[in-house]
């Protein structure tokens, strides 16, 4: 590459300055120093030329700098002209004139205490705001729920089947995996501890009352919050980005009884199910290690989980499902209703979704057994 | 304006996917400093030619050539030396959503060019206001821009680096007539300005007698016809003559000057 230059010849307090070489984008960094310098350098002068008539090529970014050094001498007072231009550059000197006339607004610097106050007060205002959106998406699928019983016909039952086949059935083998191999390790831990003080049999108690009332509905919730929460919340999201949920309002559809009643619908049916079957293979897991690592025959297993366990204890895992699968579906849903124009609001709703519905799930789980206890269960 | 130095020659291309041949051994020069229109029926391969010469989709057979030096002959880095030489606008603006108007147009600078954030600034404005927007749009982001906008946007995004061509997929689609119009002059303000070599995919009759120095016509996988406005109005061809003399290219035609 060749190199770029801009000499000054002083007479008096006239100054000509001669650019020579390719001032391009490859080139701008040194450019700029040089167009820097000469400003700074005979900043004092009355007449400056800018002679540019051995430049070899002149592209936007030259071009600029020769108009940046060319302000800089006419906000000083000097007179500058630029001499020596080729007719297709005096076109785009002539572009770049115009440009950049009114300068940025300067950044106005923030009091650090307000922006945290700010960023405080927002996430607060945030949470209330998420929690009156779900409390409306809730009203308008109940209304939607009430109006599809009133006309069942309305009801989009291959819809449902086919989320249920996304959300359930294919759910079923990485659930019947993950609550298999919680329920190995909670009995293998029990056993390890419970074995000093000659209780073994006890882990059948703990393991049993445990992956029933609570691991089991859970760890599915978690599962199901991950796996078909943030499905959920991109599919409505990327809709809402691409107006097909205003297509489909302006077609006269309802958004809640076309995309959220067959989802939500498909999970509150499909979650029950696959905590009846996470539990199960849970109870397996634990009982295979009880055997083949804790010497337990299963019909020992058996005989202890008959009399650690009745009817309740199966109960109380199962009446939660439905209603987490509800708070995971509404969650999502609303998450996805409030993904704005870019992809990284997409990812962040995604995200806060997945967090949220998990977060959520755990707090009911509380409220329930403060209930259960409360009567009796 | 343009010489006869060819910037993009294709020869004998060859593309297809599975067992459709959507190119059958096209041939096309793009002359320098010319707004080169490339036309052809829905789904006959236009974007499909593009997106092979910018290398975004592979070759079967045949050699394309681009400022002088065929791509499938390069290296990594010498291939991104001449990419740094073109720029594409897309047919949707594919700008970056999660960055603003201004942070799109100075993202190939950044990427490209070690520039104090100060040039890197007032180039990025200067490019957004030689494609006509004012300073308000600098903080928004694609979401909030309006179809023409994106256009416009794209466009300075495109020009960031300077390039020597500039690929354009159907400019102006999606813009009103009034909107259109004033895009074209834009690019051939810029071709001027800029001395560039565009390469233009478009329906747009309008843009092809406004704009364009050269037509091209793909069909059947091909380039039929090369030429200016007038020698496709004369053509006995029979696809050119529905789709200039059609009734739509018909009252555009009446237009001319004869």
């Amino acid at each position: 590459m060749s190199l770029v230059s801009l000499t000054a010849e002083t007479e008096g307090e006239r100054v000509a300055l001669t650019a020579t070489g390719a001032w391009t984008a490859e080139r701008a960094a040194e450019l700029e120093r040089l167009v820097d310098e000469a400003t700074r350098r005979h900043g004092n002068a009355r007449s400056v030329d800018i002679d540019l008539a051995k430049l070899e090529r002149l592209d936007t970014f030259g071009a600029w700098l020769i108009e940046r050094l060319k302000r800089a001498f006419t906000v000083g007072g000097s007179t500058a002209r630029v001499v020596g231009l080729s007719d297709p550059d005096r076109v785009l000197l002539d572009e770049l004139r115009l440009v950049n006339q009114t300068p940025a607004p300067a950044a106005v610097a923030a009091n650090r205490v307000l922006v945290a106050l700010d960023s405080v007060g927002r996430a607060v205002a945030d949470i209330g705001w998420s929690l009156m959106l779900l409390a409306q998406l809730l009203g308008a699928l109940t209304a939607a729920m009430l109006r599809m019983i009133a006309r069942p016909s309305r009801l989009r039952l291959t819809s449902i089947v086919h989320h249920l086949e996304r959300v359930g059935w294919r759910a079923v083998p990485i659930i019947l995996l993950s609550t298999f191999l919680i329920g190995a390790i909670l009995a293998q831990q029990g056993i390890f501890r419970f074995r000093s003080i000659g209780m073994e049999i006890y882990v059948v108690d703990m393991v049993s009352v445990l992956v029933l009332r609570e691991v089991g509905v859970l760890i599915v919730c978690v599962m199901v919050a991950g796996r078909s929460g943030s499905a959920y919340t991109a599919e409505i999201g990327a809709m809402k980005m691409r107006e097909e949920i205003d297509a489909l309002r302006t077609m006269g559809l309802d958004p809640i009884e076309v995309l959220v009643l067959p989802r939500i619908v498909a999970l509150v049916i499909a979650v029950p199910l696959l905590t009846f079957l996470g539990s199960m293979a849970a109870l397996y897991g634990a009982g295979l290690v009880c055997w083949l690592y804790g010497g337990m025959a299963p019909d020992i297993f058996l005989e202890r989980l008959r009399a650690a366990i009745w009817l309740p204890t199966f109960e109380v895992g199962m009446i939660k499902a439905p209603f987490m699968a509800l708070m995971i579906g509404l969650v999502a849903c609303v998450e996805g209703f409030e993904v704005e124009g870019s992809t990284a609001s997409l990812g962040l709703k995604t995200t806060a979704s997945v967090v949220k519905s998990i977060f959520l799930v755990i707090a009911l789980d509380g409220v329930f057994a403060v209930f259960f206890a409360g009567i009796g269960m | 304006m343009s010489s006869n130095t060819a910037v993009i020659s294709v020869r004998d291309l060859v593309v297809g996917f599975g067992d459709v041949t959507v190119l059958d051994h096209a041939t096309l020069d793009v002359f320098e400093g010319e707004i080169l229109g490339f036309v052809g029926g829905s789904g006959a391969g236009k974007s499909v030619l593009l997106r092979t010469i910018i290398g975004l989709l592979p070759k079967r057979h045949g050699a394309i050539e681009v400022l002088g030096t065929d791509l499938a002959a390069l290296g990594d880095r010498e291939r991104r030396s001449i990419e740094r030489r073109w720029g594409v606008l897309f047919q949707q603006g594919a700008l970056f959503s999660s960055l603003t108007a201004l942070q799109n147009v100075q993202f190939p600078m950044r990427e490209y060019l070690d520039l104090s954030p100060r040039l890197i600034d007032e180039i990025a404005l200067a490019k957004l206001e030689m494609v006509g927007l004012g300073a308000d749009v600098r903080g928004k982001f694609p979401a909030e821009l309006s179809g023409g906008m994106i256009k416009r946007v794209a466009l300075a995004r495109a020009l960031a680096l300077d390039p020597d061509i500039v690929f354009l997929d159907e400019p102006t689609s999606g813009l009103d007539p009034i909107g259109a119009a004033e895009f074209d002059q834009l690019i051939r303000t810029l071709q001027r300005t800029l001395g560039l070599s565009v390469f233009m995919v478009t329906h747009d009759l309008d843009s092809l007698h406004a704009v364009c120095d050269r037509i091209a016509v793909l069909s059947e996988g091909r380039v039929i016809a090369t030429g200016s406005i007038e020698t496709m109005l004369a053509s006995e061809h029979p696809w050119l003559k529905s789709y200039f003399r059609g009734h739509r290219g018909r009252q555009i035609g009446r237009r001319l000057p004869h």
